[in-house]
Parts: C-alpha cells; sequence; structure tokens
C-alpha cells in the first residue's frame, strides 16, 4: 500500500485500482462514495470533539482557570463523556410543536455543514470532490443552514426561539454578502473558483501575501464575517443567553441539541479551513519565490500538517473573539454589516480588479 | 365590533405587538425575578415587573426577634452587602439606647463596609459583563472578589454573609493578619483594576452597548427615588456616606462619584469610580485602627424605649434606611426596610421603554438589582 503523506494521489489511485479489480465501474464509484462517506463521519465526530475540547481548554486560558483535567490527559476522554451523556439524555417533545419540522430542523443544519465539507483540500490529492466551482459551491452549501435555524426556531413554538430564529436569519443573510465578496475578491486575484487550482496558485507565494492590501483587507473582513456568519460570539445574537436563554435551540434537548452545537463547531471548522485555503494558501507550505533552499526546507513539514497548523490558526482568533468582546446588539449588527463592511467590500473588489488590470499584483 | 382584549395580557389579537415572559428563571435577571415583557418586534414597548418569588417575609419575621436576632435576618437582605445592612439595625439600636461604641469598632465596621462595597461592586462587574455577552468578565470579577472573601472569613467566620455586627459592637476583634491581608489585597487590586477598564470599559462594542441606553434625568431619578450608584449616574448627590455621615465616614476624605450623562455607561463609570474611592477611604483608615474593646457591654436582653426610630445606610445599591416602632418590649412592634434594590427596579419601566431586549437586559444590569432585597 503506498501511503505516501507527501502526496495521497497515489494512496487514492492505489485504492481506485484495488477495486477496479474485483467490481464494475458502478459499484466502484458506489463504494467509493460509502467509504468516503465513513471517513468523512469519522472525521466530523472527531473534529467535533476535539474543538469542543479545544474551545474549553482556551476559553479556561483566557479566563485564569484550568478547564476540563480530571477524564484523561488534558481532560481529553471528558468530551467523549458528554457526547454519551447527550445520546441518553430524554428527547422532550414540546406540545403543539411542529413536530415535521422540529425534528427535521438539525438534521438540515447538520448536513449543510457535512455537505461543505466535501470540497475543502486537506492536503495534496487528499480531496472528495474537486469542483470547478468549488468556492461557489462552498458558500452555496453553507447558507442551506439557516433554513434549519429558521425552521428549528420556528416549529419550537416558544417566542424565544422564534425571536432567536428571526435574528440569525437577518445576520446570516447579511453576511453571507460579505463572506462572498471577500471570496470574490481573491477569485478576482486568482482568476479561478476551482479550489485545487486556487492552492496551486499559492506556491510562490500565500495570496494574503501576494495580493497587497487588498487581500489582507479581504481576509479580515472574511474574519468578521464569517464568524458573525457562523453565529459566534461577538455575533452570537441567535443564542444570546443572556437574552433568548437559549435563542433558536432553547427547545431542544439531548442528542438533537448536541447536533445543533456539533453543527457550530463544524461550521467554524469550515470557514476556518476556506480561510486558510483562501488566504493562507490551504496546505501548501509557506513559499518564498526565489528562495528556493528556504522552500525546500518548508516542505519538510507535511502539506496535512500545514493545513492543519493554519485551520487551528484560524480556530484559535474565532475563539479569541468570543471570549474577549461583548455582543453587539441586532441593529449594530446590521449597522456594521450594511454601513461598514459592504461599501468597504464593494471598494476592495474594485480595488483589486484593478489591481490584477494593472499587474500590481506580485 | 368590539375588539377582543386578552385582559391578562391586554393585547389585542390584531396587534403586532406580543408578550413574553422574561423570568422568573432567565440568565439575566439575576434571581427570580419575572418581567412581563410587550414586544414589537425586538423592540420593548412594555415591561412589567413582578417581585415575590423569594418572599419570605422578613419584616413579619422581625416582629417575633430580638434585636440581635433581627441582624441574622438583614444578613440576608441584600446579601452582597450584609454588613452594611447589619450596621443600620446596630446604629439605630444603638442611637435609641443612647450606647456610643468605641472608636476601634468605628473603624473596623467602617472597612468592613468598604470591603463589602468592593466585593458588591466586583461581582456587580463581572455580571454586568456577562449580560452584554464579555464572558470572560465573570471569572476576572470572581478571582478578585475571592480575596477578600478570604479576609471576611478570616476575621468574621463567614464570606457572604457575616453577622460580625452586634449592636453595641463586634461579634469578635479582628484577626491579627486582618491589616496585613487588607494591606496586600489594596496593593494587588489597584493593580489589577485598570485591567477592568483594559477589557471593558475602552471596548467599543461596549460603548455602543451602553452610552446613551437607559437614559434617566436627574428630575427624573429624584422622582423615582433612585438611590445609590445609580442614582449618582445621573447626577442625584445621594451618598449617605457624605451627607449623614454615621461610623468612621466623618473622619476620612473622599470623594463622591457622580456623572451627569444619566445612561448605562454612567453608572458603570460611577461603580469603577466607587471601587478606587473604596480604596482610598480603606487605606485612611487601615493603619489608624485604635486600640480598644471591640464591644461595649450591654444589657442581656435589649428593650428599645417606646417610639419610632429611623437609620439609614448607604449600602452597596443605594440608601438602605431600617424603621423601627418599639412599644417598649423586647421585640419590635413594627420593622419596614427600605431597600434600595425594590425602588430602583420600579425605574425600570421608564428606562427601558422603547429600547431593544439587549438594552433592557444591559439596563437591569447596570441598576444592579439584587432580588432577594426587592422582595424580603
Amino acid at each position: 500500500m503506498p501511503l505516501d503523506i507527501y502526496d495521497f494521489s497515489s494512496f487514492t489511485q492505489w485504492v481506485h485500482q484495488s477495486l477496479d479489480a474485483v467490481m464494475s465501474p458502478f459499484w466502484v464509484i458506489t463504494t467509493e462514495m460509502v467509504l468516503v462517506g465513513l471517513a468523512f463521519l469519522t472525521f466530523y465526530a472527531i473534529v467535533g470533539l476535539m474543538l469542543v475540547l479545544a474551545e474549553r481548554r482556551i476559553c479556561a486560558f483566557m479566563q485564569c482557570r484550568l478547564g476540563p483535567n480530571r477524564v484523561g490527559p488534558w481532560g481529553f476522554f471528558q468530551t467523549i463523556a458528554d457526547l454519551i451523556k447527550l445520546l441518553f439524555k430524554e428527547l422532550i417533545y414540546i406540545k403543539k410543536a411542529d413536530k415535521l419540522l422540529f425534528n427535521i430542523a438539525p438534521f438540515i443544519v447538520i448536513i449543510a455543514s457535512f455537505l461543505a465539507l466535501a470540497a475543502i483540500p486537506f492536503a495534496l490529492g487528499l480531496h472528495a470532490v474537486d469542483l470547478n466551482i468549488g468556492i461557489f459551491y462552498i458558500v452555496a452549501v453553507s447558507s442551506l443552514g439557516v433554513i434549519g435555524i429558521l425552521l428549528a426556531g420556528w416549529s419550537s413554538n416558544s417566542k424565544y426561539s422564534l425571536i432567536g430564529a428571526m435574528r440569525s436569519g437577518a445576520q446570516i443573510v447579511s453576511y453571507e454578502l460579505s463572506v462572498g465578496l471577500s471570496l470574490i475578491t481573491i477569485i478576482v486575484l486568482a482568476g479561478t473558483m476551482q479550489i485545487s487550482e486556487i492552492v496551486e496558485l499559492q506556491r510562490d507565494g500565500w495570496f494574503i501575501f501576494t495580493g497587497h492590501i487588498s487581500a489582507i483587507i479581504a481576509f479580515i473582513i472574511f474574519l468578521i464575517a464569517s464568524t458573525a456568519e457562523i453565529n459566534r460570539g461577538p455575533f452570537d445574537l441567535a443564542e444570546a443567553e443572556s437574552e433568548l436563554t437559549a435563542g433558536f435551540h432553547t427547545e431542544y434537548s439531548g442528542i438533537k441539541f448536541a447536533f445543533f452545537f456539533l453543527a457550530e463547531y463544524m461550521n467554524m471548522f469550515i470557514v476556518a479551513s476556506l480561510g486558510a485555503t483562501v488566504f493562507l494558501g490551504g496546505w501548501m507550505p509557506f513559499h518564498v519565490y526565489g528562495w528556493d533552499g528556504f522552500n525546500a526546507i518548508m516542505d519538510f513539514l507535511p502539506p496535512f500538517f500545514w493545513y492543519i497548523g493554519k485551520t487551528a490558526f484560524i480556530i484559535f482568533i474565532i475563539m479569541w473573539f468570543k471570549w474577549t468582546f461583548p455582543r453587539l446588539r441586532i441593529d449594530q449588527l446590521l449597522t456594521l454589516e450594511w454601513k461598514y463592511l459592504l461599501p468597504i467590500n464593494l471598494f476592495n473588489v474594485v480595488l483589486m480588479a484593478t489591481l490584477v488590470l494593472l499587474g500590481l499584483h506580485f | 365590533m368590539a375588539i377582543k382584549v386578552d385582559t391578562d395580557h391586554n393585547v389585542s389579537p390584531d396587534s403586532q405587538e406580543f408578550i413574553i415572559n422574561m423570568g422568573p428563571q432567565h440568565p439575566s435577571t439575576h434571581g427570580v425575578l419575572r418581567f412581563l415583557l410587550k414586544l414589537k418586534g425586538e423592540t420593548v414597548t412594555q415591561i412589567q415587573p413582578h417581585c415575590g418569588y423569594i418572599h419570605r417575609g422578613i419584616e413579619k419575621m422581625c416582629e417575633k426577634l430580638t434585636y440581635p436576632q433581627i441582624i441574622h435576618l438583614t444578613d440576608r437582605l441584600d446579601y452582597l452587602s450584609a454588613h452594611i445592612n447589619n450596621e443600620a439595625v446596630c446604629l439605630l439600636v444603638e442611637d435609641a439606647l443612647g450606647v456610643e461604641v468605641p472608636e476601634r469598632v468605628k473603624y473596623i465596621r467602617t472597612i468592613i463596609d468598604e470591603l463589602s462595597r468592593l466585593a458588591s461592586h466586583q461581582l456587580w462587574w463581572c455580571a454586568f459583563g456577562m449580560d452584554l455577552g464579555a464572558l470572560t468578565t465573570f471569572f476576572y470579577g470572581l478571582r478578585d472578589r475571592e480575596k477578600i472573601l478570604d479576609i471576611f472569613e478570616q476575621t468574621t467566620g463567614g464570606r457572604l454573609i457575616q453577622s460580625y455586627n452586634v449592636p453595641g459592637g463586634l461579634m469578635n476583634d479582628i484577626h491579627p493578619d486582618f491589616q496585613k491581608n487588607v494591606k496586600e489585597f489594596i496593593k494587588y487590586f489597584r493593580k489589577i483594576l485598570p485591567e477592568y477598564d483594559q477589557l471593558l470599559t475602552g471596548n467599543v462594542i461596549f460603548h455602543n452597548r451602553s452610552k446613551g441606553i437607559g437614559y434617566m434625568s436627574r428630575e427624573d431619578i429624584i422622582n423615582w427615588g433612585v438611590t445609590g450608584p445609580s442614582g449618582r449616574g445621573s447626577g442625584f448627590s445621594c451618598d449617605v456616606r457624605k451627607h449623614a455621615p454615621y461610623s468612621a465616614y466623618d473622619k476620612v476624605v473622599f470623594n463622591e462619584s457622580l456623572e451627569q450623562a444619566g445612561d448605562t455607561f454612567a453608572r458603570y463609570k460611577v461603580r469603577i469610580a466607587e471601587m478606587w474611592e473604596s480604596m482610598n477611604i480603606i487605606e485612611q483608615l487601615i493603619d489608624n485602627i485604635p486600640e480598644g474593646d471591640f464591644a461595649v457591654k450591654m444589657k442581656p436582653i435589649i428593650k428599645l424605649p417606646e417610639g419610632e426610630y429611623y437609620q439609614r445606610v448607604e449600602a452597596c445599591r443605594g440608601e438602605f434606611g431600617v424603621h423601627v416602632i418599639s412599644d417598649g418590649n423586647k421585640y419590635p412592634y413594627r420593622v419596614k426596610f427600605r431597600s434600595p434594590n425594590f425602588i430602583n427596579l420600579s425605574a425600570i419601566e421608564e428606562m427601558a421603554r422603547g429600547q431593544k431586549i439587549a438594552d433592557l437586559v444591559a439596563i437591569s444590569g447596570s441598576l444592579d438589582l439584587v432580588i432577594p432585597d426587592m422582595d424580603r
């Protein structure tokens, strides 16, 4: 089995050929899909649990406490214990709730985040689907989640949930624009929406360095807007626990609550991956054009670790936001988007287009 | 055709408004307070506070207790200014009997008053940050409050409610390390308090959330009887420590923190300034505690002469008053507490009407409500 941690394409080729030798092409595709699905399910669960643990440890670090430290080393098994607890908890059904929508909502949220995972390149050759409109696909799919949140709020038959869902709807629809436009800025620079090509184009330097001031502005706006899009503090108005107790998921319990919880963390992982891929070169090691020796040293670290490192960096920043800032009010949130971020973003796209036209980028 | 009105809630079926119940179990009402809100979208059009969920009948119970026993109930009113509430009862009894307590008692009472005020304002800062969604403040404030509680525990035996005052003096003398520990704490907290400002006060989101929110003019504040830091945020000079000094407050120099803006941010600034002032007061007293007895000998059964008595003190949230009518017995005939929180709460509708739900949370946080004090 040729497993090369620098290039996974030989491994995936080997899997494909081994399957090809024993079954017909239809079954090869089916088996491969099932395998990828299973791999993603495992990955989803592991990343979700790791992120919950990381959040607890990081917020404890920022709040002068220790965080979970009893169950396993560094509280490693604490989240697993919590998951088991959530699995066994009673699912509470609300009288007069819309049963169908109430049950579907957590799945819509989780499916939306699951779908987005498909287009993310984890390392060279480790990429489920390499669409030619990859970024567009991720943006489109990840915005499906808002439907789940709206349904959850509406079907719960609770006023707190309803207010939370309405806030969330207004917020996600608004900030979707900023996320999209900041990505468009980079698409203008790259000239393609295919994620594998975007990563490849950053071989001589990540876009945040080669794209002048425009890429940096886009990166900052992307960070702010994506934090808002995934409903995390300081933009966690949808669940604002000091105002709406738990917002849209007030009435959910047990594993259904865990689905919302997990989906929130996975969405954070997805925006961090997207940010890392588009602005910081994804799995591409840190290269400087012309410094071949330096680049060769950088290549020693396998691409997967570069990818994880960059994603973790962005996740840390997003967590840092949450544990330092107070929450915005709904009208201030919309003001920030429509009066500040959107105009800056539009100007930034024009600026980037000019830079690309004049060939001023590196 | 007459419009059918839901008499409980006064909302017509055609109206765009809806009623929402905030509390009694709600994270930001800080206890069992219940707001009945009438909302139009996110905007609050009407607020009805409902109290009574933690009513224990303390005033009635006092009628069957002797004066030293009442001390243990006033602890449970505003548990964050337990020592100050006790002091009010003690001062009242001492005044009525014409007992002069030793200077040492006055100094120690004042120091512990101010330590209580510091601890209370620290907890308020934690909770106010939480109300606005800044969760980290909670742990910073509690970390420092813990040190004050340790000092309390060492000297008085109690952390939250101390029952350290008795009519005629104190329950026991201070711990030998008391002065050293208090000085260490003041030194530590003088360094830490600017950190509070860095974390929250300078934050632009915090400014947007608090400036111009919950405005109340000086006239309105006086009309509604709002006292304490909430009143001083609107420029109402109402500090009992300044206007009717008791214990050792006439021996110290301190400023009454006043702000003119009258909004949530002004009330925030008053409390932060009061923490600095409290430290100043403690520093002036801590090295000068006179030698002497920690209590005067009182009769085993205290009987107040027939008549009416009133004593007011500056609790952490405003003016705390005790009104006692005595018929010459060992039990009071009637006791009434003027609790600052109940009166401060009454102003919340004026402050929050027409604002957003999130603002209501900020305003109730800035009034620093303690529910057991309201319901008594």
